[in-house]
C-alpha cells in the first residue's frame, strides 16, 4: 500500500508528458491505440454485467405480461406444471433457509479460524492450515453435493428422520463450504487493524483473547460483517450442492428436514430439459434468475461498502 | 470494564483457545473425512479402463468419462485463450493506466460485482445470448464464451494484485531512459509480474473445470457417443458428467461418479501443485 502513495514518475500522467516530446506522430498514435485496445478489455466488466441485467430484465418483462409482478412476488405457491401457479415466495424462503443455516454454522466458525490463525498459531501450524482452506475452498461444488447425499442425508434419514432429499444436506455442506471464505477474509480485516492496537492492549494488562475480543475483532468489525454478508451471498447463489441434494418440490416451509427448492436449484433443475423459448415456464427461469441478480447484488454492493470502510479507517 | 480474578480470566482464555483451534478442526477434519469417504466410495470402481470408456444407459461397469475429460479440455483450453488475454489487459489498463480516475472507479465496481454473479446466472445469460442470440447452438464455444465471463473477473484481480506488487522503481527507471509508458508496461513491469499472472492463469482454469450450473442450463449433453471434436461440437464436462451420474439410483452409478470425482480432483490437484512449483522457481524477491 505504502508504495502506492508516495508520490513517484510513474503516477505523473507520464504519457501526456511524453506525448509533447518529439518524435510524436507515429509513437504517440501507437501508444494511443494501445490504450484504446486496453480500454475496451477493461469495458468488458460493464458489458458483461449490463448483458447480464438487460437479457434478464427482458425476459422478466416477459414474464410479467402472462403472470403479474404482485402474484409472482406474493405468490405462496409454485407449482408452474400443473397448476400454472408462479408465486415465487417458496423459493425464496427455501433459499433463505439454506443460506441462513449454512451462515449458522459457516460463519463462527470461519471467525474462529481466522483468530486462530491471526493471534495463536504458530508459523508451522500456518504453514499447513492456510494451504489446507485453500483447497477446502478449491474443491468444486458439485463434489460437495455428492458427498451431501452420499454421507450426510443417510445420517440425518436415520437420526432425524429427514427426507432422502431435505435442507438440512444443504445446510451442513454450504456451511463447511464457506469456511474458507469467511476465514480469509476476516483474516484479512483483523490484519488491517495495526498491530499497535493489539500490543497497547497488551501491555495494559489483558490477556490475548481479551485484546482480541476487544480491540482488535472490535476495530475490524465492519470488514467481519462484510466478510459475513459475502458468505451469505455466496449461500444464496450456490447452485450444485442445492440442486443435488435439497430436492426439487417447492414448499412453503422452515422444516430443513423436507425436500424443498431453492431458487438457484430451480434454475439448474428445469433450464436441462428443452424448454420452448417464449414459454411463460422459460421465462420464469430468468424472473427467478433476476430476483436471485438483485439479492446478491445488494449483498455484494453492502459488502463491499464496509469492506472499504476499514480500508479507510486504518489505511 | 470490571475485571474478574486472573484465574477466571486464564480460564477464559484457555477455554476460547480451545474453540478456536475446534473450528480448525472441524474444517480440516471434514475436509480428511470428505476425501476418505468419497475415495473408499470410489475404489470399487476405480479402474483404469473409465478413463477411455464412453458413458452409457445401462451398464455402470462399462461406463467411462472419455468424453467428459475431453470436453473439459477444450472447455478450460478455449475459455483461457478468451480470457486471459482480456483479463490481463483490463488488469493492465485499471492498475498501469487508469489508477485513480471515476471511470476506473466504475470499471472497477463493474469487475467485482460481476465476481458476486452467481455461476448459475451466467448459464441464463450464456443461454440467450450465445446459445440463442447468436445462435451457436449449445456447443464448446458457448460454453466457453459463458465461462470468459465467469473466470474475467478473477483474471482481472489476479493481474492486478500482481501488477501492484512491482516495484515503482522499476518503472522509473525504464521512464527515465526514455521508453514509452507502453514500452515500460511490456518489457519491464509485465516480465516482473509473470508468476502472479501465471496464478492468474491457473485460477481461471481451475474455476473454469469446476464450474457445473452455468454448462447445465447452457445445454450440456449428458451421455455422450463420441468424444467432443472442436468448438463447434456437442460438449459435456467432468462436474456434469458426475452430477448426471449423481442422480440415478443405483449403488453402482454412484461409486463410478465418486469414481470420477477422485479423477477430477487428481486433475485439479495436479495443475495447482504444478502451478506453486512453477510459481516458487519464476518468484523474485524485491
Amino acid at each position: 500500500m505504502a508504495a502506492t502513495q508516495t508520490p513517484t514518475l510513474s503516477r505523473m500522467r507520464v504519457p501526456r508528458l511524453l506525448s509533447s516530446l518529439p518524435p510524436g506522430g507515429a509513437w504517440r498514435r501507437g501508444e494511443a491505440l494501445i490504450r484504446l485496445a486496453l480500454f475496451a478489455a477493461a469495458s468488458f466488466a460493464i458489458f458483461a454485467t449490463v448483458a447480464i441485467g438487460g437479457v434478464l430484465l427482458f425476459e422478466t418483462l416477459g414474464f410479467f405480461q402472462h403472470v403479474s409482478a404482485w402474484n409472482f412476488f406474493t405468490g405462496l405457491s409454485w407449482s408452474p406444471d400443473i397448476e400454472g401457479l408462479f408465486g415465487v415466495v417458496p423459493l425464496v424462503t427455501a433459499t433463505l433457509l439454506v443460506a441462513g443455516g449454512s451462515a449458522l454454522i459457516g460463519i463462527p466458525i470461519g471467525l474462529a479460524a481466522a483468530v486462530y490463525l491471526r493471534e495463536y498459531a504458530p508459523a508451522k501450524v500456518r504453514a499447513i492450515v492456510k494451504p489446507a482452506l485453500e483447497v477446502l475452498a478449491g474443491i468444486p461444488t458439485v463434489v460437495y453435493g455428492f458427498f451431501a447425499i452420499l454421507t450426510i442425508s443417510p445420517i440425518l434419514q436415520r437420526w432425524f428422520g429427514a427426507d432422502f432429499f431435505n435442507g438440512m444436506n444443504a445446510i451442513i455442506v454450504i456451511g463447511i463450504m464457506i469456511i474458507p471464505l469467511v476465514s480469509s477474509l476476516s483474516e484479512d480485516a483483523l490484519t488491517a487493524v495495526p498491530v499497535e492496537l493489539r500490543d497497547g492492549a497488551l501491555a495494559l494488562g489483558a490477556t490475548r483473547f481479551e485484546a482480541m475480543s476487544g480491540v482488535v475483532v472490535r476495530a475490524a468489525f465492519s470488514g467481519i460483517v462484510a466478510s459475513f454478508i459475502l458468505a451469505f451471498s455466496r449461500a444464496i447463489g450456490e447452485t450444485m450442492v442445492v440442486a443435488i441434494a435439497a430436492g426439487a418440490t417447492p414448499q412453503l416451509t422452515l422444516d430443513p428436514f423436507r425436500s424443498i427448492e431453492t431458487m438457484t436449484a430451480f434454475i439448474a433443475i428445469r433450464s436441462t430439459g428443452d424448454l420452448p423459448v417464449g414459454s411463460v415456464l422459460f421465462q420464469s427461469l430468468f424472473a427467478v434468475g433476476f430476483t436471485l441478480f438483485l439479492m446478491t447484488l445488494a449483498l455484494n454492493a453492502l459488502s463491499s461498502r464496509l469492506m472499504a470502510r476499514v480500508r479507510e479507517v486504518y489505511a | 470494564m470490571r475485571l474478574r480474578s486472573l484465574r477466571v480470566r486464564h480460564a477464559k482464555e484457555r477455554i476460547f483457545q480451545g474453540a478456536f483451534l475446534a473450528g480448525i478442526a472441524v474444517a480440516l477434519g471434514s475436509l480428511a473425512f470428505f476425501l476418505a469417504d468419497i475415495l473408499a466410495e470410489a475404489w470399487p470402481a476405480l479402474r483404469p479402463e473409465i478413463l477411455v470408456s464412453f458413458p452409457s444407459f445401462q451398464d455402470p461397469t462399462r461406463a467411462g468419462i472419455a468424453p467428459a475429460i475431453v470436453g473439459s479440455l477444450w472447455l478450460v483450453g478455449m475459455t483461457l485463450l478468451f480470457s486471459l488475454p482480456l483479463g490481463v489487459a483490463a488488469g493492465i489498463y485499471l492498475e498501469e493506466y487508469a489508477r485513480r480516475s471515476r471511470l476506473a472507479r466504475l470499471l472497477q465496481a463493474g469487475v467485482a460485482n460481476l465476481a458476486g454473479v452467481p455461476s448459475v446466472v451466467f448459464g441464463l445469460l450464456g443461454l440467450m445470448l450465445f446459445v440463442r442470440g447468436l445462435d451457436l447452438g449449445p456447443v464448446v464455444l458457448a460454453g466457453a464464451l459463458t465461462l470468459t465471463m465467469l473466470v474475467f473477473p478473477y483474471v482481472v484481480i489476479t493481474t492486478q494484485e500482481a501488477i501492484r506488487a512491482v516495484p515503482a522503481s522499476l518503472r522509473d527507471g525504464s521512464l527515465a531512459l526514455g521508453a514509452t509508458h507502453w514500452q515500460t508496461v511490456r518489457r519491464q513491469v509485465i516480465p516482473a509480474a509473470a508468476p502472479g499472472l501465471l496464478t492468474a492463469a491457473i485460477l481461471a482454469a481451475s474455476r473454469a473445470m469446476g464450474e457445473t450450473a452455468p454448462l447445465i442450463v447452457i445445454g450440456a449433453v449428458v451421455f455422450m457417443k463420441f468424444l467432443p471434436y472442436g468448438p463447434d461440437s456437442p460438449f459435456i464436462a467432468l462436474p456434469v458428467q458426475i452430477y448426471a451420474w449423481t442422480g440415478l439410483p443405483q449403488d453402482e452409478w454412484r461409486s463410478l461418479a465418486a469414481a470420477a470425482i477422485v479423477v477430477f480432483l487428481g486433475i485439479l490437484l495436479s495443475v495447482n501443485l504444478g502451478a506453486i512449483l512453477l510459481r516458487g522457481k519464476l518468484q523474485r524477491r524485491w
